[in-house]
């Protein structure tokens, strides 16, 4: 599997994740040593295996819906960047 | 007194030969006069650490200590400390304080032991020589010029060069048994869900887990009796009744069967390291162990499967770094779309980045079933490899390590080699078994790991084995010239 500069870029936009002009090229060649050594994977006969997503074949665990935690707004809103009464401030999404 | 184990600062602590503010007095005195030679910590609070000392004077003399009342310990990086700077090792997170603690440090906390720091680590627990660290390496203490392995680095160094008693790490692909082997200490990475993950900031979730490294295995079963158990609040912690770890560690040796897998080895040991590992598997056998030939058909796919589920795992929970909420924000975001990106340029490194873009694809539409899903079933073969070998042997042993600590900058710009590097220690987290390291000799005066892989819940044998072959040798008292010379 070969992969471009392009690709890259388009990845790169899905992980919101900007790389400048100079790194990009330097970046490509990195995830591209990365994907031919994961590649070798595609070689394993995995036919009729079920996928594993934990080692313990733990389903995951429920509680009853009840309140359990206080609620912290102050202490939350006090280690982010922007806050205005009581909101998370980012930049205007709409005009 | 810095020489002493937990379990001796322990007696001492309840004997009254020295109380818990003189201990963890003489413990920051270390730090603030030698670290900088180690760069082991990220953070240390002194006036919390002595407040938190006094409290547990105070407990030990009303008579109400637990065994760990008192101990001063270095936490990684990754476990939220209410109050205290938890950067996880990266600029995304230099100015984060947790609102909360991790169960974890909640657990040291209310068993009264004493938090001296928190310790330097690869970023987001990424990387095993420590290097990608915001905040510089960690230098090893046997020989400064090389790593002290990762992510858990500076867990391992501090441990070695006896500026804390014993440490917290993690280990998601070996980030817990490669820095203690390579600082010659001993480390125990448990069963998947064994420790609560919460507030432990999360990499690969289905890998990640939580552990001890301390000077020997005694001390890591005390460790672990603390950190080990059921959270309600970790919907993946396991609901296994927890054992007291230590109490089996005098059990006999006698009928214990080893099993060697063919492919720890072979071709890519060195062999110097190879002959401290076969030395240390005869005194073993010295106590009773039959050693068999083992086999794991599918340890070849470990490094490309690892190399899929980690980074598809990592690029997913790493996506709530959006500088909105808590952590780092970029300087005037012309617009939502530029804040997101320029922040997350800004806060993570390099490795860090690769891993979300190789994990962003891996997951991304049309690739899917080539990738993660072919890793998950892969992974199922690689369990099932072990399960199979726990059918005839009790626990498996092999090296830690392909060799000894590497130098700093070796790898540090070539991926593919530096991942290598854990070919021996990813296979236990993808298939969700303890596994732990413990010293075994010296190559080039650099400690040597041995490797213990236990079935799951079994960290109990683990750490009996550890601590029978740690009575018969001495190789886990060992502590660097450096650090002598430099005290």
């Amino acid at each position: 599997m070969t992969i471009t500069q392009d690709d890259i870029e388009k990845i790169a936009e899905l992980a919101r994740i900007r790389i400048s002009g100079e790194e990009i090229g330097e970046v490509t060649q990195r995830i591209t040593e990365i994907l031919q050594m994961v590649d070798t994977l595609q070689a394993a006969d995995t036919s009729n295996i079920e996928p594993m997503a934990n080692p313990l074949d733990a389903t995951q665990q429920l509680r009853a819906d009840e309140v359990t935690e206080l609620n912290r707004r102050d202490d939350f809103l006090a280690i982010a960047p922007a806050v205005e009464d009581g909101l998370f401030m980012v930049p205007r999404v709409i005009e | 007194m810095h020489k002493h184990t937990v379990s001796q600062l322990s007696r001492g602590l309840r004997e009254g030969k020295y109380s818990s503010v003189e201990v963890t007095r003489h413990y920051l005195q270390r730090i603030a006069r030698l670290d900088e030679r180690y760069n082991a910590f990220i953070s240390v609070d002194e006036q919390a650490a002595l407040a938190a000392a006094e409290a547990a004077d105070a407990r030990l003399a009303s008579g109400d200590g637990a065994p760990l009342t008192g101990i001063p310990l270095a936490h990684k990086d990754i476990f939220c400390t209410q109050g205290l700077k938890t950067s996880c090792g990266s600029r995304m997170l230099d100015n984060f304080v947790p609102p909360y603690d991790a169960t974890v440090i909640e657990r040291f906390r209310s068993a009264g032991s004493v938090i001296l720091g928190k310790t330097n680590m690869d970023e987001f627990a990424m990387g095993s020589s420590n290097e990608s660290s915001y905040y510089g390496t960690a230098h090893n203490p046997w020989n400064t010029s090389c790593v002290p392995g990762g992510s858990s680095g500076g867990s391992a160094a501090a441990v070695a060069a006896l500026l804390a008693p014993a440490a917290t790490g993690t280990d998601t692909g070996g980030s817990i048994r490669q820095p203690a082997a390579f600082c010659g200490i001993t480390g125990l990475k448990p069963t998947y869900g064994r420790v609560s993950r919460l507030g432990m900031i999360a990499f690969a979730s289905s890998l990640d887990q939580g552990g001890p490294m301390a000077r020997s295995a005694e001390d890591c079963a005390l460790l672990l009796n603390t950190m080990a158990g059921h959270d309600p609040r970790d919907s993946t912690s396991s609901d296994v009744p927890v054992e007291d770890y230590t109490a089996g560690l005098e059990k006999s040796l006698k009928g214990l069967r080893i099993g060697l897998p063919d492919a720890y080895f072979g071709e890519g040991l060195d062999s110097a390291t190879g002959e401290c590992i076969r030395l240390a598997l005869k005194e073993l056998e010295a106590l009773g162990a039959t050693l068999t030939a083992v086999s794991l058909p599918h340890s070849a796919l470990t490094i490309p499967t690892y190399y899929i589920v980690a980074p598809a795992e990592a690029s997913t929970n790493l996506s709530r770094y959006d500088g909105v909420r808590y952590g780092h924000r970029c300087a005037d975001p012309a617009d939502l779309h530029d804040l997101y990106t320029r922040t997350r340029e800004e806060g993570f490194g390099d490795e860090v980045k690769r891993r979300i873009l190789i994990g962003t694809y891996a997951l991304s539409a049309g690739y899917y079933d080539a990738y993660y899903k072919k890793a998950q079933q892969a992974r199922r073969l690689i369990r099932q490899d072990f399960l199979d070998c726990f059918q005839s042997v009790d626990i498996i042993a092999g090296p830690t390590t392909p060799g000894p600590a590497f130098a700093l900058g070796a790898k540090d710009n070539d991926p593919v080699s530096m991942y290598l590097e854990d070919v021996y220690t990813l296979a236990v987290n993808l298939a969700g078994l303890p596994g732990m390291s413990l010293p075994a000799g010296f190559v080039q005066d650099k400690p040597v790991g041995l490797q213990l892989i236990g079935p799951h819940f079994g960290e109990g044998r683990l750490l009996n084995v550890a601590h029978r072959l740690q009575q018969a040798t001495d190789w886990h008292t060992r502590t660097p010239a450096d650090g002598e010379n430099a005290a």
